[in-house]
């Protein structure tokens, strides 16, 4: 891995302790509201500053992360998984199943995803789940070509031959035999994918159509907070930095690992 | 070239087919019965029944389907729940806005990002490539609702240089087109930066500069013609940003596009006014991707060549 990949890829890490292992030891409510601290510039106490409701921002912040980056972690590890499956099937089997299922593959892409993934959303109660299935929904495409693409080069190979000459039935050859080489493939596409995973649940959060609130989540965050940005503009400032960030660490160790891969496609 | 042609506008048809039939299903999922909804709750059963009747709402799904479909086709998308206005005629009042600032951010990022890109590109200079590279990352990480807020907060509200939104002219269209264009033109750099790497170590520039060609004629007949193809491309996929863009975009500066008549369809829950937009939108995001292809086999003799073959 290069070396902008391993930095970010530390960056990640510290993120990801800090809002998931942070709130396991310190005992802060980030709902907690304070009517003697309304609306504070950041300072010693409040790094970030505190909210309109006098809530500390930086612990939203951080327990927003555990929220947004654990949102989009689950939706890119579903769309894999969904993914994972149907490239290997319709690589496999060719064909007809295979028209099929890249044709619905091409119609999910046909969409705006952000529309489309808007459009579930109103459909499902807004919540941490819709998210969730909204963008695996619209994710889970890419990989299932690029599966696709990697199994009907695979099934070429000596190997294949070798096994269905020893007696291998389709189902053993596809599960022991080819599944396991797409999986590398797989977790790089994970890496490289999870950044806009990451943009995408902000935006539908900032819509309104995540978790809802108190709950903290980046994107809510920053539309409550929208209408003071002329008076505190630190309540809009610290939670859109903490999207950057994560996308942009995500974005790099993608980059990297794409230039590793030489997939540049992707 | 003609064949391909066809074969693709027939695709079309079965995925409108598509597209219509789920946004259809999606408003049948929805809570709520139409009859009541138009003589109230008390009314009796029996008028309720007659109605339900009238509207066609005790059919099958098919045959509403079909009714909804031909009522699309009429033009009719049905009436805003809070306006009552007609939902085609609003958003053919907002689609020119919402063109208006696609264009207007793509003459911002157009020439921004090949810019960019070509000079990281031509230059070959690990450090100038890495740190645009990281610019360009950087500029597809922020989030568009945030850079929004971040920039009218500079731009209009501490300098007072343009007003922070509504409609109209020039000093309204800059700002949400800055927006806009800010993930374009990354996208464009990177993949200018590439391709134009990519040309750069082809023979034929090398023979070219062999037979002692003028780096302008070079770099202008050799390089830029070679590599404008996955440019060109990336310009017509990139679309759909500008229409996702758009909705949070057009949001918060106020700007009377498609986009914010999506959202506020959204937030208000009008139904209608949510399918129309969605409908019109990937209308137009499909046929731009069509249009993209054309071009793209237009450029590129090397896939026609192929398709030929075939």
């Amino acid at each position: 891995m290069t070396r902008k990949g391993k930095v970010a890829l530390l960056l990640i890490l510290f993120l990801f302790l800090s809002s998931l292992i942070a709130p396991l030891f310190c005992n802060v409510d980030p709902n907690r509201i304070d009517l003697e601290s309304l609306k504070k510039s950041p300072s010693l106490v409040h790094p970030f500053g505190t909210d309109n409701k006098g809530r500390d921002i930086m612990w939203r912040v951080i327990y927003g992360g555990k929220i947004s980056i654990g949102v989009a972690v689950v939706a890119a590890l579903i769309s894999a998984g969904v993914g994972f499956c149907v490239g290997l099937v319709s690589g496999y089997l060719g064909g007809r199943t295979d028209l099929l299922m890249m044709s619905v593959v091409d119609f999910l892409l046909s969409f705006p995803s952000l529309l489309l993934a808007v459009a579930i959303s109103v459909i499902l109660p807004p919540g941490v789940y819709t998210v969730m299935i909204a963008l695996s929904v619209v994710g889970w495409t890419s990989f299932a070509r690029l599966i696709r693409g990697h199994v009907f080069t695979l099934k070429d190979m000596a190997f294949v031959d070798a096994a269905k000459a020893v007696g291998c039935g389709n189902m053993r050859i596809l599960l022991f035999h080819i599944a396991p080489l797409c999986i590398p493939l797989s977790l790089v596409m994970i890496g490289i994918k999870l950044g806009g995973f990451i943009l995408a649940e902000a935006t539908l959060s900032f819509l309104g159509l995540g978790a809802q609130p108190p709950m903290p989540t980046w994107g809510s965050m920053i539309s409550a907070n929208r209408a003071y940005i002329l008076t505190s503009p630190w309540m809009v400032f610290f939670p859109g930095m903490a999207i950057s960030l994560t996308a942009f660490c995500f974005n790099m160790l993608g980059e990297s690992l794409k230039e590793r891969q030489q997939l540049r496609e992707l | 070239m003609k064949a391909y042609l066809l074969k693709r506008i027939l695709l079309l048809i079965p995925l409108l087919l598509g597209i219509t039939l789920t946004t259809f299903s999606l408003l049948k999922r929805l809570p709520g019965d139409p009859a009541t909804g138009l003589v109230g709750e008390r009314a009796s059963p029996e008028i309720i029944a007659e109605i339900r009747k009238q509207i066609g709402a005790d059919k099958g799904f098919i045959a509403q389907y079909k009714g909804y479909l031909t009522l699309m086709m009429r033009g009719d998308f049905g009436r805003s729940y809070y306006t009552n206005r007609d939902v085609l005629k609003d958003i053919r009042i907002k689609l020119p806005n919402t063109m208006k600032l696609a264009f207007s951010a793509m003459l911002i990022a157009v020439p921004v990002g090949i810019t960019i890109g070509f000079i990281a590109g031509y230059r070959r200079d690990k450090l100038i490539s890495g740190f645009i590279t990281a610019i360009s990352i950087a500029g597809l990480s922020i989030p568009v609702f945030w850079s929004a807020i971040i920039i009218m907060l500079l731009f209009s509200l501490t300098f007072n240089l343009f007003p922070p939104s509504g409609t109209g002219g020039f000093q309204f269209i800059v700002l949400p087109a800055l927006v806009l264009s800010i993930p374009a033109a990354s996208t464009l750099a990177r993949v200018t930066m590439t391709s134009v790497a990519d040309v750069m170590t082809m023979p034929y520039v090398n023979t070219a500069r062999a037979k002692g060609l003028s780096p302008i004629k070079i770099t202008a007949v050799h390089i830029l013609r070679n590599a404008i193809i996955p440019i060109v491309t990336i310009i017509g996929l990139d679309f759909g940003s500008y229409l996702n863009g758009a909705v949070v975009t057009e949001t918060i500066f106020g700007w009377d596009g498609i986009g914010r008549f999506t959202m506020e369809g959204i937030m208000k829950r009008d139904y209608p006014v949510i399918l129309g937009c969605i409908v019109v939108s990937t209308l137009i995001f499909v046929f731009v991707n069509l249009m993209t292809d054309i071009v793209y086999q237009y450029l590129n003799p090397g896939i026609r060549l192929h398709d030929k073959k075939r």
